[in-house]
């Protein structure tokens, strides 16, 4: 125990001397709070639309102008013929063509109508049919305004859309909560990793070694540190979402804590196991981030992992993260309760007693 | 009991086989120099011998402990400097000196008499970071860290490397000083002029030992005569020299040639046999410990 605690005293010695780290652990998840919920957005906007009327009619101007107000929507004035608005489709400066064809306004309450016709580019997948489905919707209100102007009765709303928990389809709020993995896995993970190898590189475990420490000691008093800093990290993190952006966690705070000690304890026992295995800061670091880019791209950070492949969705039961991120998300967004998703919880303590003990079999008794 | 006890160890490194049965013991109090030029297999003897590395065959004991069974007891007795500066370069001189006081739960004030003379040195630059100071001064600090726990066994691996002529003498008076304290130290060193401050070496080249004395006997036991030749042209000198009859070796030596002769050597003939070799010059010459080790290395 004392070795214990004179080796975390040195630790800390070491990480508040260091010009740059200290300043890094308020820096760095202040920046991830405020920059990345802006930028890994799916929402789609700015989709640049050619409006062909060849109706010009009171409803088609009307239409237009919808168009126009539409805050996704950006209307290029360019395009007057059809051919010319092809052409600037195929140049990437109008995302969707809109098509309001002669006597659409004539023939609106005939028995059959003219057609308007949508056409996008769905290159970018997303912003195409999201973009054409905005433009359905803007444009089906416009019309539904119309008709019962002109005293057509109009079936009432069948369908009723009602977004629980994040009404205003905010993607932010989904981003918010699981962009703190981000930062456990860069602080405990990577610098705990590379704090192990780096006295591999300078050769000072090896007088640690010739001392009576054990080296089940050392490896924790390599890891207390970053499990401090970690949750020191998440709070701050926490606090800049609710000052920011107002997102308090609707469940309770200690379940948030609880996954956060979890997935702590487990990665930076998976970092330890990594950094075992090399020989210096390299190694560590390339091994780091191929697991890193597996973490978020196959976790469900960015993207949901019931649109996954089948394959894809299974292999995802193997990464701690997204059990982690499922916790953050429900906790935050929907105050879920321990009891409803303890199995979450129950996965991550597997993960931390599977990494740990891959890093104690991984730790060379004598070097 | 000696002090330490190697008996017949092996260690290979996949195919480069490291040391090859080597033996030796080290009696207390006796300052012990293993002499070799790089890849003798000095530094993974020292590894060995601090229960950083176990034996592929044979046995080993430090202060009576066996370095495999008994490496935790070795590791609280002896103290370790690595040919490489291994303190924390982000701590002060006086931090790293706390800190591996209380890594062994002593206290500096009780083991500053025997780190004084050293330390003393480096105190007026206590509080600079230990990866600022001078080689000469890392050297000094990483002295003294190794025996802030009053071990009774010291390993110092190339101490001297890299570190200039006064400050290497200042050292060998370090250690003659601790060897009077009662330190029983072992101590590697490629320079052979270094093997006369100690009371016994052992000669190593690839993994083995070449022979073990005393500096003097050793010397004592160069038993063909020596000559060194100088001229003006050295190069020409030295080429000529090993296709001269009854020259068994021939290697620059200081401002020399040294010359190992069998009982077919003649001075007469020698010089008819380089007449062509301007400024010829040929005395005998007293042996010296490399002088041993060329002559060992060669048989």
């Amino acid at each position: 125990m004392r070795q214990l605690f004179i080796l975390i005293q040195k630790e800390f010695t070491q990480i508040f001397r260091n010009p740059f780290l200290p300043k890094l652990f308020i820096i760095f998840p202040v920046m991830i709070m405020l920059v990345m919920p802006w930028v890994t957005t799916m929402d789609v906007r700015n989709v640049g639309v050619a409006i062909i009327d060849e109706d010009g009619s009171t409803l088609s101007r009307r239409i237009s102008s919808d168009v126009r107000a539409a805050e996704y929507f950006t209307v290029n004035d360019e395009a007057t013929t059809l051919d010319k608005a092809h052409s600037l489709l195929e140049d990437c400066e109008v995302d969707i063509i809109l098509q309001i064809p002669k006597n659409f306004e004539r023939n609106i309450t005939s028995v059959e109508p003219e057609k308007l016709d949508i056409s996008a580019n769905a290159v970018n997948a997303t912003k195409g049919s999201l973009g054409s489905q905005y433009l359905v919707q803007t444009i089906g209100s416009t019309l539904s305004k119309y008709m019962s102007e002109q005293g057509v009765q109009q079936a009432s709303d069948l369908i009723a859309v009602q977004n629980r928990y994040n009404p205003t389809l905010n993607y932010r709020h989904l981003m918010i909560p699981a962009l703190m993995i981000m930062l456990l896995i860069l602080i405990c993970g990577f610098m705990s990793a590379i704090n192990i190898v780096t006295e591999k590189e300078n050769g000072t475990i090896e007088q640690i070694n010739v001392t009576p420490v054990g080296k089940f000691t050392f490896v924790l008093a390599k890891l207390i540190p970053f499990w401090i800093i970690g949750l020191f990290v998440v709070t701050v993190a926490m606090f800049v979402a609710l000052v920011v952006y107002g997102l308090t966690p609707l469940g309770s705070l200690w379940n948030i804590y609880l996954a956060t000690i979890l997935f702590i304890l487990g990665f930076s026992g998976f970092g330890v196991a990594v950094a075992n295995l090399s020989d210096n800061i390299q190694q560590t670091m390339f091994v780091m981030f191929f697991f890193v880019i597996i973490f978020m791209y196959l976790s469900g950070l960015l993207t949901p992992i019931s649109s996954m492949p089948e394959w894809a969705q299974k292999f995802t039961v193997i990464l701690p993260p997204r059990y982690y991120i499922e916790i953050m998300r429900s906790v935050y967004l929907k105050g879920t309760t321990f009891l409803e998703i303890w199995h979450n919880f129950a996965a991550l303590g597997v993960f931390v007693i599977i990494f740990n003990l891959l890093a104690t079999i991984t730790y060379k008794k004598q070097v | 009991m000696s002090a330490i006890k190697v008996e017949n160890i092996s260690k290979s490194f996949g195919k480069v086989k490291a040391l090859d049965g080597i033996s030796f013991e080290v009696e207390r109090g006796e300052l012990f120099g293993l002499i070799g030029p790089d890849g003798a297999g000095k530094t993974t003897l020292f590894r060995l011998l601090t229960t950083l590395l176990n034996p592929d065959e044979g046995q080993a004991e430090v202060d009576g402990f066996d370095i495999v069974k008994g490496y935790q007891a070795i590791r609280e007795r002896v103290g370790y400097m690595p040919g490489r500066f291994s303190l924390y370069q982000d701590l002060t001189v006086e931090e790293n000196l706390d800190f591996f006081a209380a890594l062994f739960g002593v206290k500096v004030e009780d083991s500053y008499d025997i780190i004084a003379p050293i330390y003393r040195q480096i105190e007026p630059f206590k509080r600079r970071r230990a990866g600022k100071l001078s080689g000469g001064m890392k050297q000094k600090l990483a002295l003294s860290c190794a025996l802030i726990h009053r071990p009774s066994v010291l390993f110092l691996d190339e101490p001297t490397t890299g570190v200039d002529a006064v400050s290497r003498s200042e050292f060998w008076d370090m250690l003659a000083d601790l060897k009077h304290k009662g330190i029983t130290i072992l101590v590697s060193t490629p320079y052979m002029d270094e093997a006369s401050r100690c009371d016994r070496v052992a000669l190593c080249n690839e993994g083995r030992i070449l022979g073990i004395d005393t500096p003097t006997d050793i010397v004592a036991g160069f038993d063909s005569p020596l000559y060194a030749v100088q001229a003006d042209n050295m190069y020409q000198l030295l080429i000529s020299a090993r296709r001269a009859r009854g020259v068994v070796e021939c290697y620059p030596f200081g401002e020399a040639h040294h010359l190992i002769v069998d009982a077919e050597f003649d001075i007469g003939q020698f010089k008819a046999e380089l007449a062509d070799v301007q400024g010829l010059c040929i005395k005998p010459a007293e042996p010296t410990i490399e002088d041993m080790f060329i002559k060992l290395m060669k048989q």
